[in-house]
């Protein structure tokens, strides 16, 4: 098991290297010089230099992309731009509603995914399996920013239980932020849980057709007791996959969603700093969202090795 | 008194009639082979008998256990029967276990679920039970998992699960099917030590005869979901009444009639043939090491013969196979057809390839569902330059051959039989006029009564179109009744070579010896044979 984990850590160091590679290389090549963008068209050649100087943009390729990954080591993420204020400020402020609400709605979306997905599953064919597969057949085809506005129509203009959009700040205390986090994640959660619903109930029914189902059966098990003690955790391996990229999703792709709550996320920051050439701002955003990613991986590795042995041996 | 009592059972499943009036019953201490070909029926008595039936199914008539009325017992109280007082050992042990629990766990919990007793005792009998399968605890520790065991020692473990609770009667359904010969032998072996030191009763369900024919103390015959024979087993050898009888028992020792066409002109030359695999590394400098799967093989194969090469799983064959066809390169040694080698350079040699062809043990999983047949008859064209023109003639007429029939051309392969199938991919074998035909496991997954008209349609088609035929088999029956001569491989090296005939009736090597003692014979036709022992 160990082994495994080491393994999975070495693969996961070498992703993070390719990714910082890749990403410095394509912002390099994005036309559009920062300090020009920043001074106007009227600016001698000699401000444009100094400014380049100060941005640290007039060294070689090399010395660059080791300033960059030496400062991002440290946690100095460089200085915005546009802002003039610390990149890893800006981040840290986004990255604390972004990462909340990604787990707020990745909690829903399982709460609501697993119950569903096992029910219709252990009730195959049944009405209730139909009315999960339908309504998750919707929750699948429906974009999200509309149940978004949806959302917000009832719950916040019509009923006002909650505000339209807007975040209260974790300094107005936990329960505040939580409720104007509560309809984006929810709006983020239900297509999410749709198709990890379907998922959950396609593993489980390929699992109970297994042979050691049958054989659980003949020691004497009940339907229920063969479903929850053998298959249920066989079945997880392709669902913990689909938690997994959800989770990335969540984190990188929620910004339609934060557009619709007037959410300052990590997805907005991205938006606008691409729109204003903030490249030192994209660069690092998206190095954060790939070591997410890579991260979430690694921890989606380890839980397949605990839910299958095999899989200790074979890595 | 019988412990089980069947009678009169029919069973529908979605209104399609699946068993009719079956009747049989098994006394404590008496073993009950149930013998037919697939779609028989014979697995679904066993389902019937643990109420362990697919949606839809509907039973009548009575299925007495112990005094329990299977068929009219809600399902808690048949919770309570199973694994307590029946336990069932299933066909294929490599998925039978849960792949994620332990060996202990798994058995503990038959123990568990049935009796109000501590963990820690629970685990206890497991041990004894898994060492009444001869899984002792110093090499077989209840914490393994499954997949860190072989294919008969995991169905130990089923059979440890089975009898931890000492039932009244097991249920074996096909339990050493999927098994070597060898390994086999080992599990009848211990069945039976099981029933006589339990006094249980035992359903033995199996599609081999032979297999019977050393063991049960009754047999019964089931054809399309009905009994056609029943009694004694030395008495259903002795007076065969039926005439579905006789036809199974013919068709399970069946010898095609062939004539011996072989010509001293060597068609396939392996030399010194070598084989290795590289090994996962352990650490991560670590020098690489190679697992040898063919060691330094050599055989000929000459014009006109059937060649048989036997042994059991792991012993290289499929690999030595693999190499002869071009489809893997070898580290050492030479594969020559005709004098030209199968690779040339590092890459397969396509004039060579298309003289040789294969057929390949399972008829399901062979074929692409999506292509008509006359696509997939018409695929090993790819190795030519360029397709013949009269393609779809030569197609109508290769499936005229294997007695398929041109008009199959237009249809899809699942809408065949699993005899038609294999009838379909020896055509698509043949359809370029090879020389030599591999047959790997061909004949292996079919029914005996099918297996014998494959059989006599090999041999047919040797003669029109002077074929060499490779035949590997683990069925030692088979390869007795169709080549000329045979090779035995083991821990990948050719371990006895010679005449079929010679080799079987006379073996030198003790590996050889073993394999032909563990493999189960049917007793001449007519003659009280097998039994109680």
């Amino acid at each position: 098991m160990l082994r495994y984990a080491l393994k999975r850590l070495v693969s996961l160091a070498i992703s993070l290297v390719v990714a910082s590679v890749v990403i410095f290389a394509m912002v390099e090549v994005v036309p559009g010089d920062p300090a020009a963008y920043m001074l106007g068209i009227n600016a001698t050649e000699e401000t444009l230099n100094a400014l380049r100087d100060q941005l640290g943009l007039n060294g070689t390729l090399l010395e660059r992309y080791a300033g960059w990954v030496g400062g991002m080591l440290r946690g100095d993420f460089g200085t915005s731009y546009t802002y003039r204020t610390p990149v890893a400020e800006m981040i840290g402020e986004r990255l604390w509603i972004s990462l909340p609400l990604a787990l707020f709605a990745l909690t829903l979306s399982t709460a609501i995914a697993f119950p569903a997905g096992i029910w219709a599953a252990s009730k195959r064919g049944s009405l209730v399996d139909t009315s999960v597969m339908g309504v998750t057949q919707l929750g699948v085809a429906i974009p999200n920013f509309w149940f978004a506005m949806l959302m917000v129509l009832v719950f916040a203009i019509n009923l006002r239980w909650f505000n339209a959009g807007g975040f209260a700040g974790w300094d107005a205390g936990i329960l505040p932020a939580m409720k104007s986090l509560t309809l984006p994640a929810i709006a983020l959660a239900l297509p999410q849980a749709s198709i990890l619903a379907r998922v959950m109930r396609s593993s489980l029914l390929d699992t109970l057709g297994e042979d050691f189902i049958r054989t659980a059966r003949a020691k004497g098990l009940s339907k229920r007791q063969a479903l929850w003690r053998h298959a249920l955790r066989n079945a997880l391996i392709p669902v913990l996959t689909i938690i997994g990229l959800q989770f990335s999703f969540l984190m990188a792709g929620a910004i339609i969603i934060e557009n619709v709550f007037f959410l300052p996320g990590l997805g907005r920051l991205v938006f606008q700093s691409i729109s204003a050439r903030d490249l030192i701002v994209v660069e690092s955003v998206v190095m954060l969202l790939v070591f997410a990613v890579v991260m979430v991986n690694f921890a989606v590795d380890l839980a397949y090795a605990v839910v299958d042995p095999r899989l200790r041996v074979r890595a | 008194m019988s412990l089980l009592e069947i009678e009169g059972l029919d069973l529908d499943i979605h209104g399609a009639p699946i068993l009719r009036g079956v009747s049989m019953s098994v006394a404590p201490g008496q073993i009950v082979g149930v013998i037919g070909e697939s779609g028989s029926g014979k697995s679904m008595t066993a389902f019937a008998v643990l109420q362990l039936l697919p949606e839809g199914a509907m039973c009548r008539g009575r299925v007495e256990l112990n005094g329990h009325d299977m068929l009219g017992l809600p399902e808690p109280s048949l919770c309570r029967l199973r694994g307590n007082e029946v336990g069932m050992v299933f066909q294929e042990p490599m998925t039978a276990l849960n792949p994620i629990k332990t060996i202990g766990e798994q058995v503990a919990e038959t123990i568990l679920i049935h009796e109000d007793v501590s963990k820690r005792a629970a685990m206890a009998r497991a041990r004894e039970a898994l060492d009444r399968c001869e899984l002792p605890g110093d090499r077989f520790p209840m914490s393994r998992y499954p997949h860190e065991l072989s294919g008969g020692q995991r169905q130990r473990v089923v059979i440890a699960m089975a009898i931890a609770l000492r039932p009244k009667l097991l249920i074996a359904d096909e339990p050493t099917t999927a098994l070597d010969v060898t390994t086999q032998a080992e599990i009848l072996r211990l069945i039976r030590r099981l029933v006589e030191e339990d006094s249980m009763g035992c359903m033995l369900i199996t599609h081999d005869l032979a297999v019977v024919a050393d063991m049960a103390d009754e047999i019964v015959i089931m054809r399309r979901g009905e009994v056609v024979e029943a009694g004694p087993t030395a008495q259903v050898f002795a007076e065969m009444n039926h005439p579905y009888t006789r036809a199974l028992f013919e068709a399970s020792g069946h010898q095609p009639v062939r004539e011996a066409q072989t010509q001293s002109v060597p068609l396939l030359q392996v030399r010194d043939a070598v084989r290795d695999y590289a090994l996962p590394r352990n650490r991560l400098f670590a020098p690489q090491d190679y697992f040898r799967a063919v060691n330094r093989v050599s055989l000929t194969i000459e014009r006109g013969e059937s060649l048989g090469l036997v042994g059991e799983s792991g012993c290289g064959k499929s690999t030595l196979t693999r190499a002869i066809l071009g489809l893997e390169e070898l580290q050492g040694g030479e594969i020559l057809l005709d004098g030209a080698p199968v690779f040339s350079g590092h890459q397969p040699n396509r004039a060579v390839r298309r003289r040789m062809q294969v057929v390949f043990q399972d008829p399901y999983g062979s074929f692409n569902p999506r292509w008509k047949v006359a696509r997939l008859v018409a695929e090993p064209f790819h190795l030519m330059d360029a397709r013949p023109a009269d393609w779809r003639d030569q197609v109508a007429k290769v499936l005229e051959d294997v007695g398929i029939g041109a008009d199959a051309m237009h249809r899809y392969i699942h809408e065949f039989s699993g005899g038609q199938r294999q009838r379909i991919a020896i055509a698509r074998a043949l359809i370029l006029r090879p020389e030599l035909v591999v047959l790997d496991e061909a004949v292996s997954a079919l029914d005996v009564s099918i297996r014998a008209q494959i059989l006599d349609l090999l041999a047919a088609l040797q003669k029109d179109y002077g074929l060499s035929y490779l035949f590997i088999s683990h069925d030692l029956s088979v390869v007795r009744n169709i080549t000329d001569r045979v090779l035995v491989m083991r821990a990948g090296e050719i371990v006895e070579q010679g005449k079929t005939a010679a080799v079987f009736d006379n073996p030198q090597n003790w590996y050889t010896k073993k394999l032909i003692e563990a493999a189960p014979v049917l007793p001449d036709h007519g003659v009280a044979g097998g039994g109680a022992e």
